[in-house]
């Protein structure tokens, strides 16, 4: 049988499918599901330095094998997290991968900060697919030098034993080059992709449907971007962990991400179509892997850059 | 809460809707009136439809009954299944309508399908020695739910259509008017559209009752995970919050929503935007 365990940037987590930030909240929802301790870890909804109400309603279009979303980083900030739902993980010895979004460079500094004395975070996420306020509201994942200020300010302010994951927007010319310019600032490795923007107008109305007029594309409609662009980013960094993303809801899904280079994966829109979702990937990923003759996860890992099966 | 496969009993048509029965062994013991039921639609469409529970029996390892809309791709999509098809639901969820302490006089509204949890609801109540009478609208006579089956569970019906096709030409708060007007009636339950829900709470605190209301908004995952379904409602410390009315309701108290700014973030919002600038 595979060995489940994989380990990203030098920390071990039981299996190779984790949930995905803004699909699992912060765990407590999906435990009447599964086992959360079966999986990789949970990876938190972006907590910011203070409460968020999020955008107006609608929020959510179906689209084809897809959907749209506009939350606007609803939340309840970092002290609420730090005082209610990282200690509900940590009791329940659920591996705790805590996403972090701001709106500044210095908000996420700040939050590195805080979670300095969280021995509980197993890693980081630097969600970086947030409007900067400074830059006129462009998107820090898209723009090179924004990028590596946040992941350097995260990376130096957080501890040397907690790796901290650059999460990718896909919505750029060169992935690569967004991808470089983060491992050089610090980025122990790369959670992708986010969601790519998209947009719906109601044929009644004549007017966009979503209450934050544009919206995140999810799903497995955005799969084969999800693939293509973590198969670019191990092609120019193939020592750094992926945990790859987007559309995944089967095993054989995962195991496509695991191909193109991804160390673990991570099951997001689909735990909405079903919640037990990360678990039966996780399993579905690892009886194929095992049918494959694999003895661990990593030895899969951009087997498709490698001629695939010989 | 139990995500299982369940087996279709019967899809039956009744007039602008269908019923629906299926198999849901462990669910129906946990089911109170208010509750709903999650279920997962064919594979194009990936976020499950949420619907109310209209009632669940224990009988043969358990089965639950609700009344679809044929509205979109994915309830057209349910309807069109048979008896022995197999579909996944997750139920129950969500909170319940919460029933009085002593016997008192109810009132349960109904709009349209909303009518659907009512019938449990007011067997529940009568069988706790309150007085119920239900109240069932809709825009016209097609659309008009379950007029029969309320008939059999309350003490009085009362029926209004918009356009007057069937029962009294009028709104759901006429009759709930005259009836608060006796000042018997302490406790409102009503489902249906946001709309109503508005005006029935505002009639019910007009004279003084405690209105619940089920709300519909539209939800993504129904398990309190996407942060789609949420809506302004005002706390115990009287702060409001964007909550999910999957996992905070679907049932809230009437007088705690704000129902004129559903669909926006009002500015004193906990983490609004106007908020966060100050």
């Amino acid at each position: 049988m595979t060995d489940p365990r994989v380990t990203l940037a030098g920390v071990e987590f039981a299996g190779p499918a984790f949930t995905a930030s803004g699909c699992a909240a912060a765990g407590k929802e999906l435990a009447g599901f599964f086992d959360l301790t079966e999986i990789g870890g949970v990876v938190t909804k972006s907590i910011m330095m203070r409460p968020r109400s999020g955008r107006p309603t609608p929020r959510m279009v179906e689209t084809p094998s897809g959907m749209l979303n506009s939350i606007g980083l609803q939340g309840p900030g970092i002290e609420s997290f730090l005082a209610n739902d990282l200690p509900w993980l940590a009791e329940r010895g659920v591996a705790a991968v805590v996403s972090i979004a701001g709106e500044t460079v210095e908000e996420y500094a700040q939050l590195a900060r805080i979670l300095r004395n969280e021995p509980d975070v197993k890693a980081i996420e630097v969600n970086i697919s947030c409007p900067n306020v400074e830059s006129r509201g462009q998107v820090f994942a898209c723009d090179v030098m924004s990028a590596s200020s946040v992941i350097h300010q995260v990376r130096r302010n957080t501890s040397s034993t907690v790796p901290i994951f650059a999460k990718l927007s896909p919505d750029v010319t060169s992935i690569a080059e967004i991808a470089l310019s983060c491992h050089n600032a610090g980025a122990d490795g790369f959670s992708m992709i986010n969601t790519t923007l998209g947009m719906a107008i109601d044929t009644d109305t004549l007017r966009p449907i979503l209450g934050g007029v544009t919206g995140g594309l999810s799903g497995p409609a955005i799969r084969p971007i999800a693939v293509r662009n973590v198969w670019q980013v191990h092609h120019v960094l193939p020592d750094v962990p992926i945990l790859g993303m987007g559309g995944i809801a089967t095993g054989e899904d995962a195991l496509q991400f695991i191909a193109a280079g991804a160390t673990a994966v991570s099951v997001g829109t689909m735990t909405f179509h079903d919640p037990s979702a990360p678990l039966r990937v996780q399993q579905e990923l690892l009886g194929l892997l095992d049918e494959r003759g694999f003895a661990s996860v990593s030895e899969a890992v951009g087997v498709a850059h490698r001629g695939g099966l010989v | 809460m139990i995500q299982a496969d369940a087996e279709i009993l019967s899809v039956r048509r009744d007039g602008a809707y269908y019923h629906m029965s299926f198999a849901a062994p462990g669910i129906a013991d946990g089911f109170r009136p208010g509750h709903f039921v999650a279920i997962a639609v064919d594979d194009a469409h990936i976020l499950r439809r949420a619907f109310s529970i209209r009632s669940a029996s224990t009988k043969a390892g358990g089965a639950l009954q609700i009344i679809v809309s044929p509205k979109g791709p994915g309830t057209q999509w349910l309807v069109r299944r048979r008896a022995g098809d197999i579909i996944n639901v997750i139920a129950p969820l969500g909170q319940p309508f919460r029933l009085p302490t002593e016997p008192v006089p109810c009132v349960l509204v109904g709009g349209g399908y909303g009518v659907a949890p009512l019938f449990e609801l007011a067997n529940q109540l009568r069988a706790r020695g309150c007085g119920v009478e239900i109240i069932v609208g809709a825009g016209d006579a097609a659309r008009l739910h379950g007029v029969v089956e309320a008939r059999r569970v309350s003490d009085a019906v009362h029926v209004t259509t918009d356009d007057g096709s069937a029962g009294e030409q009028g709104r759901v708060t006429d009759p709930l008017r005259r009836i608060l007007a006796e000042g018997r009636h302490p406790a409102v339950y009503a489902c249906g559209p946001m709309a109503m829900l508005q005006a029935v709470s505002e009639v019910s605190a007009e004279f003084g009752a405690v209105a619940q209301c089920a709300v519909e908004e539209s939800m993504a995952c129904g398990v309190g995970v996407c942060m789609t379904c949420v809506l302004p409602v005002i706390g115990d410390d009287g702060v409001t919050r964007m909550v999910r009315s999957c996992t905070d309701g679907p049932v809230f108290f009437g007088d705690r929503v704000r129902w004129s700014e559903v669909g926006t973030v009002p500015a004193d919002t906990l983490g609004s935007p106007e908020a966060r600038d100050d």
